[in-house]
């Protein structure tokens, strides 16, 4: 897959899951809700990578922003900071089709 | 005349005698293999040592200063930095570098949460405190009080972003050029161009007038 499914502005949900091996997408951000920046477009898949599967199809990369306060809403400080991750394609899911969000 | 009994003191341990790990062995059993298949020479690899050993963030600070002085070259590395690198003469290494930019609204700050990954070419290799659990955990979470254990408190109104090098790609702040360096030229801007402006945890100053 080398065309880009989401564009900048959309929102996407990262999936909530736990699988074993090399994973990229940090644990604060499985689950929630953040905004696409940017499409970095296809990249070696670290996922396959780390495992020395260099004939693995790439995934597209993304930079996607998250609401600090989104992620940690127990916390007090109120302000609107933000944290942008890069992620593959693989782990986001549109947020306005819940059919195509698997369940974790 | 006496003599000074040459008594014991404390031994100053040796690199070798640190605990041979198993992330050790396997790097030099690697290293060895690659070596005896021919991938690349015993001088190659030294040099790439010597290569990652000698950056230091004094290339970034000149990418930086030069972003000051010529806003056609600030868009080139804001597009590419690598390749802006290169005009200057600056190998800034295969892995793509993004250059994040402060402005008046947004104030950056780059870190690893997964490891402790770096723009080692371009800034030389990372400050012990950007490898550490409590800066890696902390800054994405509470980047505020982080950075003011830094010294560095922003306005209210200033949104924090803090970017995660969770891909290959690398990350460097392009940070605003202070007020009060209008007459500097480009070289005397680079030295106000610090390593932790370009990390987002400082800001460059100019240098007070006597």
């Amino acid at each position: 897959m080398t065309t880009a499914r989401f564009r900048p502005g959309e929102r996407v949900r990262v999936q909530a899951w736990d699988p074993p091996g090399h994973v990229r997408t940090p644990w604060y951000v499985r689950g929630h809700v953040g905004e696409i920046v940017q499409v970095i477009g296809p990249m070696p898949d670290p996922e396959h990578m780390a495992y020395g599967r260099t004939d693995a199809p790439p995934v597209v990369v993304y930079r996607v922003r998250f609401r600090r306060r989104e992620l940690w809403p127990e916390d007090a400080d109120p302000h609107e900071d933000t944290v942008v991750v890069d992620l593959g394609e693989t782990w986001l899911t549109p947020l306005d089709d819940p059919a195509k969000e698997e369940a974790a | 005349m006496t003599t000074q009994p040459h008594g014991p003191h404390p031994k100053q341990p040796d690199l070798e005698d640190l605990p041979y790990s198993w992330h050790m062995a396997l790097t030099d059993a690697l290293a060895d293999l690659l070596l005896a298949k021919g991938i690349f020479s015993a001088d190659e690899l030294r040099a790439t040592l010597e290569t990652i050993d000698q950056a230091t963030p004094a290339q970034g600070a000149r990418l930086v200063a030069r972003a000051w002085v010529d806003p056609d070259f600030r868009t080139r590395l804001l597009a590419d930095v690598n390749a802006a690198a290169a005009e200057l003469g600056i190998d800034a290494g295969a892995i793509p570098i993004r250059a994040v930019a402060n402005t008046p609204e947004v104030h950056n700050v780059i870190v690893c949460t997964l490891c402790s990954c770096y723009p080692r070419f371009l800034l030389g290799p990372p400050p012990d405190w950007y490898k550490q659990r409590a800066y890696r955990s902390r800054v994405v979470r509470e980047p505020r009080a982080v950075l003011a254990e830094f010294g560095l408190v922003l306005p209210d109104h200033v949104r924090i972003e803090v970017h995660d090098s969770t891909a290959e790609l690398r990350y460097m702040v392009l940070p605003m050029r202070p007020e009060g360096t209008e007459d500097m030229d480009e070289e005397a801007l680079a030295a106000l161009v610090t390593r932790d402006c370009m990390i987002g945890t400082a800001l460059p100053k100019a240098p007070k007038r006597a």
